[in-house]
This record gives C-alpha cells, structure tokens and sequence, in this order.
C-alpha cells in the first residue's frame, strides 16, 4: 500500500494496463503534452507519442475514431477533457459505440473507455462543471463508473480498460487531489460492485462519486445527532449493483440518496423506482434525494457553493425522517 | 494499374450480383415482406467493385446506409445478407440489424451505418488500428456527398492527416444529399476539392466507369499501404432509385436521371468488355443467369430462415 492521490492512482492503473496490453493507448486533447488536469502525464513520459496521443479540438474524431479502432482490435482510453463535452460526442458514444455489439447481433466488440471530468467546485461554471452520468446510464450498451477514492479508481480504471464494451469513466475533479492508502502493483475490481465506506444501522446513505465524500462528511454529523448512518458507494451505476442497496436497506430501513447531478430525471430517480418496486416493504420511511436543484451550474462562487449539496443538506435530509 | 481480363470481368460480375441483389431486395419491399427502409444501392455499383478490386481480404472497410453493394463487393454472402434484411435469424447480425446495419468483422466490414457521416471517423479509427498493428492493410471509409457536409468529415480527415494514416476516402457522389441537390448543399461542387484543404491528394473520377474507379483507388491504396498517408477518390455517380425505397426522386430533372441511365455502369463495363474482345454477350448473359440463380438461392434461403427468438431481444446488449 502507498498513499497516492486520485489523480496518480488512475494513472498507476492505467500504466500497468499499457504495459500488459500493447493494443491499449491513450488519446485526446493535450493528453501528452499538457494534459488538463494531469493525469496522464506520467503515461506518456513512460510510453511515448504513439501511445498516448494528442489530438486536436477534435472531440467527434476523438471518440469517433476511437470507435473505429476498438472495433479494429485496439483499446483506446479516451479522454473528453469535460464530461459537459458529451454533447459534442453524443452521436459516437450513444448511436455508435454502444449499439454496435447489439445491432451487429453480438459478432463485433467495442472495447473502449471514455476518462471524462465532472463536477462543480471550482468556479468552471455552466459548461464545465457538470455532473451528466444520467445521459450515460439511459443508454443501453454503455457501462457508467465513477469512483471515489483513488484505491477505487486504480481498480476500477482497469476493469474499465479490460472490459469488452464502451465504459464511461467519471473523475470528479475535486477527487484529483484527495489521497489515500491504494493497493501497490496490480489491483482490478470488479465492475457492478458496490462498497459500503461506511457501516451504519439508522439509515442507508447512496451516492457516487465526490458525493460519496460529502456523505461521510454528514456521516460524522448524524454521529453526534445519535444516527448510525451506512454509506453506500454505487462505484459502478451500470450495472448496478441492486442487490447492495437492497441489503442494505434490509438493515436500516430508510433510503437518502445523494448525487451532485441535478435531480429531474437524475439516476437517484432509478435508485428511488427500483426500491419502491423491489423493497417497499423494507422502508419505514420516504425516499429522500438530495440532488443539485434544476438549474445549469452557476458561476458565481456563492451561488455554486449553494448548488452543490454538501454534509449540512444530507444530515437535514436524514433527520428529516425522523 | 491497368486492369486486366479477368479483374474487369470479376468486377463485371460483382456489379450485376449487386443490381440483382438490389432488384429481388425492391420486389420483396413492394410486396410487403420487408421491414423498415431500403436505400438500394442500384446505379452505383462500379465504385464497389472498382474500389474493392484494389483491396485485400485483410483490409477493412466502413460503410454507409447505402451499404448493400459494399457488403457483397467485401466478399459478403448474400444469403446471410437477405437473410438480415428479412430480419431473420440466420442474418448477418442474427435480424438485429437490419439493411443499415450489416456488419462482418470476419471479412473487414466494419458495418453500414444509419447515421450520414458517421462512418468517416469510424473509418479513421480503423486506419489508426492499421497503422499501429505494424502492417501494411488499409482502410477505406465509404461516404455521399451529403455527409461531406458533417463536422464528422471535417474531423476526421484532419485526424487521418495529421497522423498519416493508412486511410483512404471513397466519396460516392450521387449528386443528392436525400433531395437536396449537390450543387446548392456545398461549394466547390468536387468533394475531392476538400482533400486539399487538409494536405491531401483529392481526385475525381466516373464514379460509373468502374476500370477509372479501380486505377484511381489502387494509387490511393498503394499510397497508403507504403506509408504515404491518405486519399480521397471522388467517384461521381447516380442512384437509380429515390434515397430509399418509396421515395420517387421528384426532386430530380427527368432528362438528366435519363442520361445518367444511359451510362449505367453495368452497360458501360459490357460494352468495354465486348469492344475489347474480353467477353461476348454470350459470355455476359451466362454470368447474369449464374447471379440470378444464386440470388434465388439465397432468397429462398432467407424465406425460409427462422424468425429470431423473442428471446433474443434481450442478449447482446454487452458483451461478456
């Protein structure tokens, strides 16, 4: 174990998948030379031009070409510098890669991973600061990850190289310089797993991502309130480990969900409709979301602090079902 | 590269198992048995075969909704292509697919696509695996004069030059983009023009003479195959039909779509073939009867095929 920090440990994964794996490769907009928030910088000092590529503002081709090759027999990780970017994407990731294993009837595979950054936090505003993983689950053919410690995306950037199908990889940007203790040499986890960060008996908190985060932050708080909460990190939205929720909820009998997406349509609503549907009888309260209201993501620093739910809004959620 | 005997006459046969598989394909439509829409690819046929005469079973291609006449040139098995269009399961893509989504990885198809323009930077990724796996195969992206118009193109020929990629770009310009003509959707009217303003050779041929088609995509591909980067090779050519199956191209001049038939590209690779002693009209009708008795063949096959299970609805979603 080496304590490194989130940015370093998706690196650390990725290396190895490079060196095990000579068809994968890096690619997108200063990934080399100058990557945006770092990451892959230490992949192409170990690995050079061919391997880890730049591109030009290009993120059509990028991921459209990234399709190409993963059906041609490569591996791309591809990088769309802001998960807001996927807009731009959009025809390639949803029409394109995620179709393709089904409508060519299961004869071709598209191995590929979309590294994307999300997230509010840092004053980026309406175009840069999105949380979008719910354009991503509603689309079947695409597997949706977002951890939120580094040992977690170390194993999880891995399973995502090593899998057969597009995965959409989510990094808050405000996880990049969170650390923590990570396992040395190679670590895989398996994908549609959830991880309990927190055990509890009062209340079953779901999140993902920089929420989950936020959600041991509140954790602490319902401590001196007296309320046992159980933090539940999704790590993988698809698949979706259900079975973790449920069991959970067979502990605790109440439900909050936490994610910093905005909440109409969000995946919350999914967590929500499958536990009404398929654990009802487990709860003795309401469902409660706490969500980014349905507003783009504000600039103004006041403003934003107020969009993004924090530890103070999911302890009042909690103790609002009294 | 001049074209030989038996090229041109393999080409010959591979443009009239295309028109045939395309006129049982329209009959079966206007009968009613046939799902969903049908962009035949009758009328275009020398590109194909002319392009395809150049490469290797080991190169790949992409291509497009109108994709039909690609699939057969690659080498495709036309039982297993009605079959797909049927929606049977014994197609191509077990009838999940359909005619916009035929795809055999076994043969270098990298599949047709229902999205105008989307199959150029698909294309370039294909060439980028080429390039990388240290061979010398190629990849050819298919595409109309309409999907010259989507930033997809503009991306992806930019990536294909930066990088020298094995790649290169058959623009099948049928001078419509559905029915918007060529002339008022985009300015220069030569696609090919376009190659140069990313640092690449464009050229234009008779997209209908499939011997100018073979000679101007064998130097493209010799081009890429020694490393020398991409091509555009502007084939200039004309549906016979509307953009689908239903669609009856009013939007066109008469007198102009009747010269167009008059230079239909199987008659002209006839007449080439008989002026230079290559083959009699004997010869040619004993390869139209041999097609017309395979296309049979494979459409009883295909009636015969077995709906998908409903099953089936629910796998290949992911692959394990």
């Amino acid at each position: 174990m080496a304590v490194r920090n989130f940015g370093q440990a998706i690196a650390d994964g990725l290396i190895l998948e490079m060196e095990r794996d000579p068809d994968v490769y890096i690619v997108g907009e200063d990934v080399a030379t100058f990557p945006a928030f770092g990451v892959t910088r230490a992949c192409y000092e170990r690995f050079g031009a061919t391997r880890v590529r730049d591109t030009p503002v290009s993120e059509t081709a990028i991921m459209g070409h990234a399709v190409g090759a993963a059906a041609a027999g490569l591996r791309p990780v591809a990088e769309i510098m802001f998960m807001d970017f996927l807009g731009i994407i959009l025809d390639e990731l949803a029409n394109q890669a995620a179709k393709m294993h089904y409508m060519f009837g299961g004869t071709m595979k598209v191995p590929l991973v979309v590294r994307t950054v999300s997230g509010a936090g840092i004053g980026a505003a309406a175009q840069h600061s999105q949380s979008l993983e719910a354009w991503v689950t509603h689309t079947p053919g695409l597997k949706m990850i977002a951890p939120s410690t580094p040992a977690d995306a170390k194993g999880l950037i891995a399973a995502a190289v090593r899998d057969d199908n597009p995965v959409v990889f989510m990094e808050h940007k405000l996880l990049y310089a969170t650390e923590g203790e990570v396992p040395d040499g190679e670590y895989v986890l398996p994908i549609g797993k959830a991880d309990i960060k927190r055990a509890g008996s009062d209340v079953t908190i779901v999140s993902w991502s920089s929420m989950v985060q936020k959600s041991l932050a509140a954790a602490d708080l319902l401590a001196a309130d007296g309320v046992a909460a159980e933090v539940l990190d999704l790590r993988t939205l698809v698949p979706l480990d259900k079975d973790a929720i449920l069991e959970s909820l067979g502990r605790t009998h109440r439900l909050v969900i936490v994610h910093e997406a905005v909440k109409t349509s969000g995946f919350g609503a999914e967590v929500a409709a499958i536990v009404a549907d398929e654990g009802f009888d487990l709860l003795d309260a309401p469902i409660k979301r706490v969500t980014a209201p349905d507003t783009p993501v504000p600039f103004s620093p006041v403003l934003e602090a107020a969009f993004v739910p924090d530890a103070a809004k999911i302890r009042a959620a909690v103790l609002s079902l009294g | 590269m001049a074209v030989e005997r038996d090229q041109l006459l393999d080409m010959y046969r591979c443009m009239v198992k295309i028109r045939e598989f395309e006129n049982r394909a329209h009959d079966l439509f206007l009968a009613g048995g046939l799902p969903g829409f049908l962009h035949l690819y009758s009328g275009q046929e020398a590109v194909a075969a002319g392009v395809m005469a150049t490469l290797r079973p080991d190169d790949l291609i992409a291509s497009t909704h109108r994709g039909h006449g690609h699939v057969i040139a690659k080498g495709g098995d036309v039982r297993l292509m009605l079959a797909e269009i049927l929606g049977r399961a014994t197609g191509y893509c077990k009838g999940k697919g359909g005619s916009m989504h035929i795809a055999a990885i076994e043969l270098g198809i990298l599949g047709a696509n229902g999205v105008v323009g989307a199959s150029i930077p698909i294309g370039v990724g294909a060439a980028l695996a080429c390039q990388y796996k240290d061979g010398d195969r190629v990849s050819v992206t298919f595409f109309g004069d309409g999907a010259s118009n989507r930033g997809t193109f503009h991306e992806a020929l930019n990536l294909a030059s930066i990088w020298d990629l094995p790649a290169v770009f058959i623009c099948e310009n049928n001078l419509y983009g559905v029915g918007f003509c060529q002339r008022d959707h985009m300015r220069p009217c030569d696609v090919a023009e376009r190659a140069a303003g990313y640092g690449f050779p464009g050229i234009v041929v008779d997209g209908n003479d499939a011997e100018a088609v073979y000679e101007a995509t064998a130097t493209a591909v010799a081009r890429a195959r020694a490393g020398g980067g991409p091509t555009m090779v502007e084939c200039k050519t004309w549906r016979h039909h509307g953009h689908f199956v239903g669609d009856q191209a009013l939007y066109r001049d008469p007198a102009e779509h009747a010269e167009w038939l008059a230079r239909d590209p199987l008659l002209l690779c006839a007449k080439v073939l008989a002026s230079r002693g290559w083959a009699d009209e004997g010869a040619l009708l004993a390869i139209q009867d041999e097609i017309r008795a395979e296309i049979e063949e494979a459409v009883a096959f295909a009636l015969a095929s077995p709906q998908p299970a409903l099953s089936d609805l629910l796998t290949d979603v992911y692959s394990d």
